[in-house]
C-alpha cells in the first residue's frame, strides 16, 4: 500500500492508500522506496531544529500524518518577522512576514523538499491555509514560486470560509458525515449554532472551529486558543546573527561570536542578570545544526571571558561548506549586580594584557581567579568533573565519601568552629568505641582524625586474595579474628610481619541493597616484610584487600 | 603639562628639572653612558680573589647563576624559593636549603604500582608541609583568595580516599579533585591549574611523562609560580634508564619496614631516593613521617629508634 506519492505520481492518478499492484498497473515505470516511519520522524525533528534559525519556538505537527496528509511543522513567529523588514509599521510587518516565508520556502526547496507554508493568527487557520489553499489550483504558476499564503490578522473568518471542512483537522469519519449533510464549505458552519453541531458531530468540530477562528467566540482573548509546545525549551535570552554569505574562516566565526557575546552582554546587563549556561547554535549551509553548551560556576556576562571559554569548542568545529546563521542563547540566568569600576585601578577586570587575561584584574571579587579556573576546566571536561570530597554518614569505607561537583558544594569559608563535629559510631570487636568525624573547610584539629586510620588508596572493588593462616590462637574467644600469615595479591605472595585490628564494620541493614545482607567485615592493617601496608578484611571466610596505606 | 612625581631615589631632585616629567631619574643625568660597555660588570672590578670584597661578589654571582638556571622563577608564598623539609641532612643536600618551589617534581614508586601507597604518602607529606608553611591553619580569616590553600589533584582514576589524607595532616577540605579522561586531559588540566596564581600546588597522576610534556609543565610552573607534582603510576616497573626529563627533582620512593619493638604498625617510613635534582647530586635517605609534629625525620636503620630533629613549627589547630 502506498504511503505517500509525489507530484508526478499524483498527476498519474495515484493516491495514498492504493495497493502497490494497482499502482504498478496504472504507472508501469513506478519507482518505490520503503516506508520508514522512524526515519521520517527523525528527519522531521531535525528539520524542526533547523527551523530554529527563524524562531526558537518550533514543534512537529502531529496532525498531518495521522490524517493521511503530508508531514508538517508548526512555528510561532511572533515578533520574528522584523528580521526581514526595515520599519515597525503594519505594512512593514506584513512585508517582513512575507519575506520570512519566502526565505524559508526557498531554503527548504534548495534542500530538496516540496513545501507549502501558511501564516495566520491561530494554529488552526495557519494549518488550513497551508494545506488547503484554493488559490493554488487557480494560479499554479504563481504558487510554484510563492508557495505560501499569509492571512492578515483578523481576516481568518474570510480566509477560511472557502476551504473544505477537512481543513479543520477533523477525522475522516466526521468529514464524511459533513459531506453527507451537504456542508462542504467551512463558511456554511459559521451560521450554525454550536449547540446544534455538537450532538451530531461531536464536540471536536466546535472546538476546532473555535481554535481556527482564534479563540472561543466572545470568551477568551484573541489567539489564546491553542498553544504550541516547543521541541526544546525556549531560552529567555537569544541573539542571532545571519551572515550575508556562508563563512568558513575561523577568524570570521570568532569575530561573529564576539559580536554576539557583546549583544547578549548588553541585554543581560540591562536586566541585571548573568548567564550560568550558554548555548551556541551554528547552522550550516547543508541544513545541519551544531550546538555547544557551556556552563559556568558563577553568573557571567563578560564577553572576553566567555569567548575564551568557547575557544576550544570552536577549534574543533567543522564548518562544512559554511555557516549561515549563529545563535547564542542564555539558557540559565541568575542575578548579577553591575560591575563597579575600581577607581584606583581605573579599569575593569576584563581588560587583561597579554598573558594577563586568565589571572583576572584588580576589580575582581574574592575567589575570582579560582572561579575562572573552574570555568576553564569545566568548559573542556564538564563542570561535573571538578569535585570536592564531602563526608557522608556511613560506616562503609566505600560510601564514606561523596565526591560532589563543586558547583553544588562551593567553597565557603566558614567561621572558626570551636569543637570538631564528632559522631560516635561503631564499635570494635573487643568493645572499644571509635568515632568518625566530619571535616569542613575550617580544618582539622589533632583529635579530629578518623581512628582507626583509613587507607590512602581505596580500591574501587575489593579484590579477593588467597591467604594462609596460622592456627587461630591470638584471641581464644574469637577464633577467626586473626590476620593471615601469608597472602597472595595480584600474583605476588606476601608475608605478614605486623598487623593491627580487627575493626568490625557491619553492613547497613537499613538499606534495601543486596550488599546489606553480606556478613560483617573484620578489617586489619597489615605490614609485609618489605614495609608495604595493606588494608585487608575478612567477610565470612573469604579475605579481600581493600586499600593501601602510605 | 607634566606631573612631577617624586622619584624613588631621594638624591635626585625633580624640582630642579620640572620639565623632564616623571621619567626623570638617575639615568637621564648629563653624562652620557658609553654604549660599548656592558651594562653590568661581569667580573669584579675591584679587588682580587684574595681581596675582602670577593666572597660577597662570588655569592651574589652564584645566586645570579642559580636564578638564571631556574629561568627567573618567582615563588610567592612559603619560605622564599624553597620548602625546608625539616631534615638538616636533606635540606643541606638540596639547593637553596629545601625543596625548590614553583617547579615540577616527579615522584614514582620504586616498584611501579606496588609502591603507589608509598609514593602517594610521600607526596601528601610534602603537601602538608607546604600547607603548614603557608599557614593554612583553621584560624585564617576569610580573605580574597581561597585558592591559597587549595590543592588541585588531577587524576583519571578514582581511588584516592579522602579520610586517609588526614593521617598525613592534610585537610581533605583543601582538595579540589578533577576527573580527567586521559593523559592529554590530565596534562591540560595541570597546565590550566598552574596558570591560576597562588594555588598551593597542582598534583597530577600520570602514567608516563614524555620529554615535551615535562618541559611544558616545568615552564608553566615557573611562569605561574605554583609547585607541580607529577605522580607516576605505572602498571609495570620501568626497565633500564628512565627517560631524561625536565623536572627539577625526581624522587623514587620505596617502603621501609617499621622499627618499633611492639607488634603494631609504626609511623610511615620510606626509603626516598633522589634520582635527579637540578643543582645537586642524587642521594638516598631513610625518612620517617612524624604525624604529631608534621615533619620528616631521618630514620636510623637500626633498632635504636629514629633520630629526632627539630620539626617545622605548626600553628595550633
Amino acid at each position: 500500500m502506498l504511503a505517500a506519492v509525489d507530484a508526478a505520481a499524483a498527476g498519474g492518478g495515484l493516491s495514498p492508500g492504493l495497493p502497490l499492484a494497482d499502482a504498478r498497473a496504472l504507472l508501469p515505470g513506478l519507482r518505490t522506496a520503503a516506508y520508514d516511519p522512524q526515519g521520517n520522524a527523525a528527519a522531521l525533528a531535525r528539520l524542526a531544529e533547523w527551523c530554529g534559525r527563524y524562531t526558537p519556538w518550533t514543534a512537529v505537527d502531529g496532525c498531518g500524518c495521522d490524517l493521511g496528509g503530508a508531514a508538517g511543522l508548526l512555528l510561532d513567529v511572533t515578533g520574528c518577522s522584523h528580521f526581514f523588514a526595515e520599519e515597525d509599521s503594519d505594512a512593514a510587518v506584513a512585508q517582513g512576514e512575507a519575506g520570512l516565508l519566502a526565505d524559508m520556502t526557498a531554503r527548504l526547496a534548495r534542500l530538496g523538499f516540496t513545501v507549502r507554508a501558511g501564516l495566520a493568527g491561530s494554529v488552526g487557520a495557519a494549518w488550513a491555509v497551508a494545506r488547503f489553499d484554493p488559490a493554488a489550483a487557480r494560479d499554479a504558476a504563481r504558487h510554484a514560486t510563492h508557495p505560501w499564503r499569509v492571512v492578515a490578522p483578523g481576516r481568518e473568518r474570510v480566509a477560511l470560509a472557502a476551504l473544505p471542512p477537512a481543513a479543520l483537522r477533523l477525522p475522516p469519519a466526521t468529514v464524511e458525515l459533513l459531506a453527507r449533510f451537504g456542508l462542504d464549505r467551512i463558511g456554511a458552519l459559521y451560521d450554525l449554532p454550536p449547540a446544534r453541531l455538537t450532538p451530531r458531530f461531536g464536540p471536536l468540530l466546535a472546538r476546532r472551529l473555535a481554535q481556527a477562528l482564534g479563540g472561543a467566540p466572545g470568551a477568551a482573548p484573541e489567539g489564546a486558543g491553542e498553544p504550541i509546545s516547543p521541541l526544546r525549551p525556549v531560552p529567555p535570552h537569544l541573539v542571532r546573527h545571519v551572515f550575508a554569505e556562508p563563512v568558513i574562516a575561523p577568524g570570521d566565526i570568532a569575530r561573529a561570536l564576539d559580536r554576539l557575546l557583546a549583544a547578549l552582554a548588553r541585554r543581560l546587563e540591562a536586566a541585571g542578570l548573568g548567564a550560568r549556561r550558554l548555548e551556541l547554535g551554528l547552522y550550516r549551509v547543508d541544513g545541519t545544526l551544531r550546538r555547544f553548551t557551556l556552563g559556568t560556576s558563577r553568573p557571567r556576562r563578560d564577553p572576553a571571558r566567555l569567548a575564551r571559554l568557547f575557544a576550544p569548542h570552536l577549534e574543533r568545529l567543522d564548518p562544512g561548506f559554511g555557516l549561515e546563521v549563529m545563535t547564542l542563547a542564555a539558557a540559565a540566568v541568575e542575578d548579577l549586580a553591575p560591575r563597579q569600576l575600581d577607581l584606583e585601578a581605573g579599569t575593569t577586570a576584563s581588560a587583561g594584557g597579554p598573558g594577563g587575561g586568565p589571572r583576572g584584574g584588580p576589580g575582581d571579587g574574592p575567589g575570582e581567579a579560582l572561579a575562572a579556573l573552574i570555568d576553564r576546566l569545566g568548559a573542556r571536561l564538564g563542570l561535573a568533573a571538578v569535585q570536592r570530597p564531602q563526608p557522608r554518614e556511613s560506616h562503609l569505607p566505600e560510601r564514606a565519601v561523596a565526591l560532589t561537583p563543586i558547583v553544588r558544594a562551593p567553597i565557603v569559608q566558614a567561621p572558626i568552629v570551636q569543637a570538631p563535629i564528632a559522631r560516635p559510631s561503631g564499635t570494635l570487636g573487643n568493645g572499644v568505641g571509635w568515632s568518625w568525624v566530619g571535616w569542613s573547610w575550617v580544618g582539622w584539629s589533632g583529635a579530629a582524625r578518623p581512628h582507626p586510620p583509613r587507607p590512602l588508596r581505596l580500591l574501587p572493588r575489593p579484590e579477593p586474595i588467597e591467604t594462609v593462616a596460622l592456627l587461630p590462637a591470638l584471641l581464644p574467644d574469637r577464633p577467626l579474628a586473626a590476620p593471615p600469615a601469608r597472602f597472595r595479591w595480584r600474583r605476588l605472595a606476601r608475608r605478614v610481619v605486623r598487623a593491627e585490628g580487627p575493626e568490625r564494620i557491619a553492613p547497613e541493614w537499613w538499606r534495601d541493597d543486596p550488599e546489606a545482607a553480606a556478613p560483617a567485615r573484620d578489617y586489619f592493617r597489615v605490614e609485609d616484610e618489605d614495609g608495604r601496608r595493606y588494608w585487608l578484611y575478612r567477610s565470612g571466610t573469604q579475605w579481600f584487600l581493600h586499600g593501601l596505606f602510605g | 603639562m607634566t606631573l612631577a612625581i617624586p622619584a624613588a631615589n631621594p638624591t635626585v631632585d625633580p624640582a630642579a628639572d620640572p620639565a623632564a616629567g616623571p621619567a626623570a631619574g638617575p639615568a637621564a643625568g648629563p653624562a652620557p653612558v658609553p654604549r660599548f660597555l656592558p651594562p653590568r660588570p661581569l667580573l669584579p672590578r675591584s679587588g682580587t680573589p684574595r681581596g675582602g670584597a670577593a666572597p660577597g661578589r662570588l655569592a651574589a654571582l652564584r645566586a645570579e647563576v642559580r636564578s638564571l638556571e631556574r629561568g627567573g622563577a618567582r615563588a610567592p608564598g612559603g619560605t622564599g624559593r624553597s620548602l625546608a623539609l625539616g631534615v638538616p641532612a636533606l635540606d643541606a643536600h638540596l639547593p637553596d636549603g629545601g625543596l625548590p618551589l614553583a617547579c615540577l617534581h616527579e615522584i614514582e614508586g620504586a616498584l611501579a604500582e606496588r609502591d603507589d601507597g608509598a609514593a602517594t604518602g610521600f607526596c601528601l607529606a610534602l603537601l602538608a608541609r607546604l600547607a603548614a608553611a603557608r599557614a593554612c591553619g583553621p584560624e585564617r580569616r576569610p580573605e580574597r583568595r581561597p585558592e591559597r590553600c587549595l590543592v588541585l589533584w588531577v587524576t583519571p582514576w578514582r581511588d584516592l580516599h579522602a579520610p586517609g589524607l588526614a593521617a598525613f595532616g592534610f585537610d581533605p577540605g583543601r582538595l579540589l579533585l578533577v576527573r580527567a579522561g586521559g593523559t592529554a586531559d590530565v596534562l591540560w588540566a595541570m597546565e590550566e591549574g598552574l596558570r591560576c596564581p597562588d594555588l598551593l600546588a597542582v598534583v597530577g597522576e600520570v602514567e608516563g611523562l614524555d620529554r615535551t610534556a615535562g618541559r611544558r609543565l616545568q615552564l608553566a610552573a615557573e611562569v605561574g609560580g605554583v609547585t607541580a607534582f607529577a605522580l607516576h603510576r605505572r602498571l609495570r616497573p620501568q626497565r633500564g634508564m628512565a627517560a631524561p626529563s625536565a623536572a627539577t627533582t625526581r624522587w623514587r620512593i620505596g617502603p621501609e619496614a617499621t622499627d618499633t619493638p611492639h607488634s603494631g604498625l609504626g609511623p610511615a617510613r620510606w626509603r626516598a631516593e633522589l634520582t635527579r635534582c637540578r643543582g645537586a647530586a642524587p642521594g638516598q635517605w631513610l625518612l620517617e613521617w612524624n604525624d604529631a609534629t608534621g615533619g620528616f625525620a631521618l630514620a636510623a636503620p637500626l633498632r635504636d629508634g629514629a633520630v629526632a630533629l627539630p620539626p617545622l613549627r605548626r600553628r595550633a589547630g
